[in-house]
């Protein structure tokens, strides 16, 4: 009970610090979802009909996810400094696996049957691709979207190591001075708000989910 | 072969309406890299304006692809395909495509889309405006019997397999292109849905003479539906191109025959029409008269019977001789009631139907409103297949006359002997 009222004067101390932190965090993810989503559609659309260019996107992709993003930050800042350079590198190289996986398995699945038709019907490639086949994939690439959201909410704390935004700040702050006044507070009012803000975002794709699928292809 | 061939289906819809266009195959050949005989081996064929041209043959025989290389699905290695005599190699391919209907059985209708947005796509790729849009989907939703006001804002996973093929149909038809191809559209829905589907597309070709390729391997929907059939061998080698008649009366080799299966006979009575043939008359008489009289005028012959009337001419009983020598009075209750009739439409396969069940021997035909026309007994059956087979047999590989005034070959092989 002491700890839980020390904690509350912390988070009422700072309120405004840990709102902008938020808002800082939520705005870096956001922006870095929507490169990576850019990018990685992008990339999905160019292999999605080469069976041999897919394999390849993905498994570059994975292999990007494999290095410990402390690591990644590390070796990105003698090549591009500190602060927002770095940070939405590596974030962005993180988002891609799961959009650009998605994006393949989404467009590789729509029915033969249904782009036959359409191209029967002529409608151009690009119509087919628009119109068809990127509005029927677009619920798996949106749950790719997602999970890169929910993971770089994550990756972005460790970016305050290389003098990243956001809410790790609270936290490095707070690990840091472990012993001293306030450092657990900080350490767990960085986490637990991005926990929160990770389930606002995750509830604001529901929504934006049933926005734009069509009554059709909902399940 | 008879590819020159013009003469009318024997039946003859000649009042047909016509909006189709003649489309050419000249030496099309399809060969896919890393294979060493084409798909496609120069076929050569015209398939004449407004007519339904069906291609069947066993499956992996090179149909659909000798269909989809007219609507430049599939792009032709060598040959020329023209349509309504455009070069189709020399069109945009998907100007091309938005001219030709196109429907296939897996329908592939866009699931995102509803009905009425997948009806109104090809309108819409050519540019109509809304509004034009509209009504030409309501009224192509109207056309394949879905009522628009309950379809039209549906999503294709609310329909059955049937509506959803309907609804294939329209949207094939939305900007009433000349041309229509099908791929088996017809083939995944059963077979209650699957004829009455073939009945439509009978009724709406008959307002829209359409020209449609129409790929099946279901001789039987050959017969049922086409104009002509090209009975396709491996390579899509063209076994024999001709009417369904003259397929069934002589199929041009082995192959073909063993296509045409079972029961060629009764495949052939479907293709005619009750008002083809000379109608029979028996004696008749109304519900009022003596049987006295009327047995006189039936006759003492063996098997005779005469047809009792009601008071508007409607058939009610069959009556022999004997059924009026044992007396009983009134002729609204001797013999056997009218069972079955068929109408000057049905087929004539309906008709042996009906002869079958009434132990009469005939079956009795009626005008539009029920009364009495004539009857139809087994020798007009069995001279009409006989006539059909001696008139192809002696065109044997030139099928290019009309059907004749009457039978004049002699050899009459296979049932022939025909009295019984």
């Amino acid at each position: 009970m002491n700890w839980l009222s020390d904690f509350g004067s912390f988070v009422a101390g700072r309120w405004e610090q840990l709102l902008f932190d938020s808002y800082l965090h939520v705005s870096a993810v956001v922006q870095c979802v929507v490169i990576a989503t850019v990018v990685g559609m992008l990339i999905g659309v160019a292999v999605y009909r080469s069976p041999f260019g897919s394999a390849v996107a993905t498994a570059v992709t994975s292999a990007i996810l494999t290095i410990p993003s402390f690591a990644l930050f590390g070796l990105l800042i003698p090549v591009l400094g500190l602060g927002v350079p770095p940070t939405v590198t590596v974030l962005v190289l993180y988002a891609l696996l799961p959009i650009v996986r998605n994006t393949i398995v989404g467009l590789a699945s729509v029915d033969s049957s249904i782009t036959d038709a359409a191209r029967g019907i002529g409608m151009s490639r690009f119509d087919v691709l628009t119109r068809v086949e990127l509005r029927l994939a677009w619920p798996a690439v949106l749950t790719g979207i997602r999970v890169s959201t929910q993971m770089l909410m994550g990756i972005l704390a460790i970016a305050a190591y290389a003098k990243g935004p956001g809410l790790g700040n609270q936290i490095i702050t707070g690990l840091s001075r472990v012993g001293s006044a306030n450092a657990t507070n900080a350490a767990v009012a960085g986490t637990v708000a991005i926990v929160i803000l990770a389930l606002v975002l995750d509830a604001v794709y529901v929504l934006i989910g049933r926005l734009t699928t069509s009554r059709g292809i909902r399940v | 072969m008879s590819e020159t061939n013009t003469a009318p289906k024997l039946g003859g819809e000649s009042d047909r309406a016509t909006s189709g266009v003649e489309i050419r195959l000249e030496n099309v050949t399809k060969q896919y890299g890393g294979q060493r005989q084409p798909a496609v081996d120069s076929v050569t064929m015209t398939i004449p304006a407004g007519e339904t041209v069906v291609f069947v043959g066993p499956s992996g025989c090179g149909k659909t692809t000798t269909m989809k290389m007219i609507n430049r699905l599939i792009e032709p290695t060598s040959g020329r395909i023209t349509v309504g005599g455009q070069d189709v190699l020399r069109l945009n391919p998907d100007e091309l495509r938005r001219g030709i209907g196109y429907a296939i059985q897996q329908v592939g209708l866009l699931p995102h889309l509803t009905v009425g947005q997948n009806v109104g796509l090809v309108p819409g790729l050519i540019g109509w405006d809304r509004k034009r849009i509209a009504d030409r989907t309501e009224e192509m939703l109207d056309l394949v019997g879905l009522d628009p006001t309950e379809y039209r804002d549906r999503f294709p996973k609310q329909l059955s397999g049937g509506q959803q093929q309907r609804v294939g149909v329209a949207r094939a038809l939305a900007a009433d292109p000349p041309v229509l191809l099908m791929d088996e559209p017809f083939g995944a829905v059963d077979p209650i849905t699957r004829g009455n589907l073939q009945d439509e597309l009978l009724r709406l070709q008959e307002e829209m003479g359409k020209t449609i390729v129409f790929v099946t391997h279901d001789f039987d929907e050959a017969v049922k539906l086409g104009d002509r059939i090209a009975v396709l061998g491996s390579q899509s080698r063209i076994l024999q191109y001709d009417t369904p008649e003259a397929i069934l009366a002589n199929p041009a080799d082995e192959t073909v025959a063993g296509f045409v299966g079972a029961g060629a006979a009764l495949k052939q009575l479907t293709l005619r029409r009750v008002r083809d043939i000379e109608l029979e008359q028996l004696p008749t008489a109304t519900v009022g008269e003596e049987p006295a009289a009327f047995a006189t005028r039936i006759g003492g012959r063996k098997g005779a019977v005469g047809l009792v009337l009601d008071d508007r001419g409607r058939p009610l009983r069959w009556v022999t001789r004997r059924d009026l020598d044992r007396g009983g009075g009134s002729l609204a209750t001797a013999g056997r009631p009218v069972e079955d009739s068929v109408d000057r439409a049905s087929t004539l396969q309906d008709a042996l139907e009906a002869l079958l069940t009434a132990d009469a021997g005939y079956a009795v035909v009626t005008r539009s409103r029920g009364q009495y026309a004539g009857v139809v007994g087994l020798d007009s059956l069995m001279g009409t297949i006989r006539a059909l087979r001696e008139q192809y047999e002696d065109e044997d590989g030139a099928p290019d006359g009309r059907q004749g005034d009457g039978p004049s070959g002699s050899q009459g092989g296979g049932t022939g002997a025909a009295h019984g």
